[in-house]
């Protein structure tokens, strides 16, 4: 269970970008996470594996407080936290096979790393892995030589080689063409579904949303201002979600301070 | 009718017409200044040219009788130009790991900077005549010479490739919870090898080149061959030695070259 309370990001001395944000993930559901750009989306996915530091408030994965560590707990509590990013994030000149394995770069020793000694379980966990999204046929094949979903597959693979608690995509569809964005988004409503896996998902596209995930989170600077089933996002939900400026939501914050 | 108006020019690269005709008479005023000022004895001038007619006189035809003194000393030039550029270059990795903004903590950033500013602010020849004092005369002191001048490229450079990596890449594996050095060797090595093999070459090949000159003041190598011909005067040995040099160095662009862009 991901348990995130009073959650607040500030860069520098500006505006928070997130303003005392609580929202719980229980069980093995797809959630989708829409707001306009700006709206914190990317923001909270990246405080949960802390790729940025949170400003105050708790975020808890199945009992473990991740705002508080540092080093080496810090790394054992992002092994079970995958992510898939819109760029995709392959090493190009790595193969495929490499790029997978990174995933397990924090079980594994550098010497091993660098050496290529993977675990015998670790190679054939990939090749399954692999086998499932219908790629294994490229494990030594360089990452720069696929295309947009393969590579969006191998990032997928990665993520799940660190075995994870959870899974976080960062609009993991937006560089994808429409067909295949909507194969990576049921591949990953699938996945969620074989391996129990909680995935939450940054999306700009409602209608694919609506379709792939079990909740619908909208958030618009900051906050969250919808959570509900995917058939309650109607229009007026949408209008709610994708209007105003931060100039107007700001000075709402005005008015209600006064 | 339309009013729009039918000239346009460029705005003038300096807007202020003060500041920038200031600055035209400026720059001409300390030309004419600097030119009548050096100390530039015409006589001399013209007594020299007498001389090297009588140096390029006496290096034709060039003599290759003492083939074998010439041959020694290109291959020690060469053996200073590989063991520096493999030091060098084995150096510069970490120092430019060090000097790389996005990559180190701001303290270590600094000295790696110092480092390749201290490496890069001698000429090779001025490092090459303290080394020769220091370690005596001979192709160590060569060695020496160029692997400081191989950091002060080499680290350089790959710093500057460094800062330009495409940061996703160390993000993922951070986000995989990958140690420090793990996320090095995968999310940065990759990206920086083709430059890292281009950069390697041409150092071996800018090395070779160095270590000509740097023979002249006593560091060994080819250099050293020539000084001593020009020593004795036996310029027509000199003229081959020369012609020698500028063949290899050619032939070492030409094969660098190729390879270079066959990795990159």
């Amino acid at each position: 269970m991901l348990k995130i309370t009073d959650l607040v990001k500030r860069y520098g001395g500006g505006e928070p970008v997130l303003k005392n944000l609580s929202l719980t993930i229980e069980g093995e559901s797809v959630v989708a996470i829409v707001g306009s750009s700006g709206a914190g989306k990317s923001t909270l996915l990246r405080c949960i594996n802390r790729l940025v530091e949170p400003t105050s408030g708790s975020i808890e994965l199945n009992g473990t407080e991740l705002t508080a560590l540092h080093g080496r707990k810090l790394r054992e509590a992002r092994r079970n936290i995958g992510m898939v990013f819109q760029g995709f994030n392959l090493v190009d000149r790595l193969t495929v096979m490499e790029n997978v394995q990174s995933g397990r770069l924090g079980y594994i020793s550098t010497w091993a790393a660098v050496m290529r000694r993977y675990p015998k379980q670790d190679i054939r966990r990939a090749y399954e892995l692999m086998e499932r999204v219908g790629i294994a046929h490229y494990a030594n094949t360089r990452a720069d030589q696929l295309s947009g979903g393969e590579r969006q597959r191998v990032g997928v693979v990665r993520a799940l080689m660190q075995d994870p608690e959870i899974l976080l995509a960062d609009e993991p569809t937006a560089s994808l063409d429409p067909k295949t964005s909507e194969q990576i988004m049921g591949l990953l409503q699938d996945l969620a579904g074989e391996l129990k896996l909680p995935v939450l998902i940054n999306i700009h596209n409602t209608s694919e949303a609506k379709i792939y995930t079990d909740r619908i989170v909208g958030m618009r600077y900051g906050r969250i201002i919808f959570d509900d089933l995917p058939d309650k996002l109607d229009q007026e939900a949408m209008d709610r979600i994708y209007s105003g400026s931060p100039h107007a939501d700001r000075s709402e914050d005005l008015r209600e301070a006064s | 009718m339309s009013e729009h108006p039918d000239t346009w020019r460029k705005p003038p690269f300096i807007a202020n017409p003060v500041l920038r005709w200031g600055l035209y008479i400026f720059a001409l005023g300390y030309f004419l200044w600097v030119g009548g000022t050096l100390p530039i004895d015409w006589g001399r001038v013209a007594d020299g040219v007498g001389r090297a007619g009588r140096i390029f006189g006496g290096a034709f035809p060039p003599s290759f009788e003492r083939s074998e003194l010439l041959i020694d000393g290109f291959l020690e030039s060469l053996k200073i130009a590989i063991l520096a550029t493999t030091g060098g270059v084995a150096l510069s990795i970490p120092i430019a790991f060090m000097a790389a903004r996005n990559v180190a903590v701001l303290p270590v950033y600094y000295l790696g900077r110092a480092i390749i500013i201290v490496a890069r602010s001698f000429h090779p020849v001025i490092v090459a005549i303290i080394f020769v004092k220091a370690v005596g005369f001979g192709p160590f002191a060569g060695v020496l010479t160029l692997i400081v001048y191989s950091i002060g490229f080499v680290a350089k450079m790959l710093a500057e490739r460094i800062e330009e990596i495409d940061f996703g890449q160390v993000e993922a594996m951070r986000a995989a919870g990958a140690p420090y050095f793990s996320t090095l060797f995968y999310a940065i090595f990759p990206q920086i090898m083709p430059r890292q093999i281009g950069l390697s070459i041409y150092q071996l090949d800018s090395n070779l080149r160095a270590s000509a000159v740097v023979g002249i003041v006593g560091a060994g190598g080819i250099g050293a061959t020539l000084a001593n011909a020009f020593g004795r005067y036996d310029y027509d040995f000199a003229l081959a030695i020369t012609i020698v040099i500028v063949g290899v160095i050619l032939v070492s662009e030409g094969i660098s070259g190729q390879i270079r862009k066959r990795v990159g």
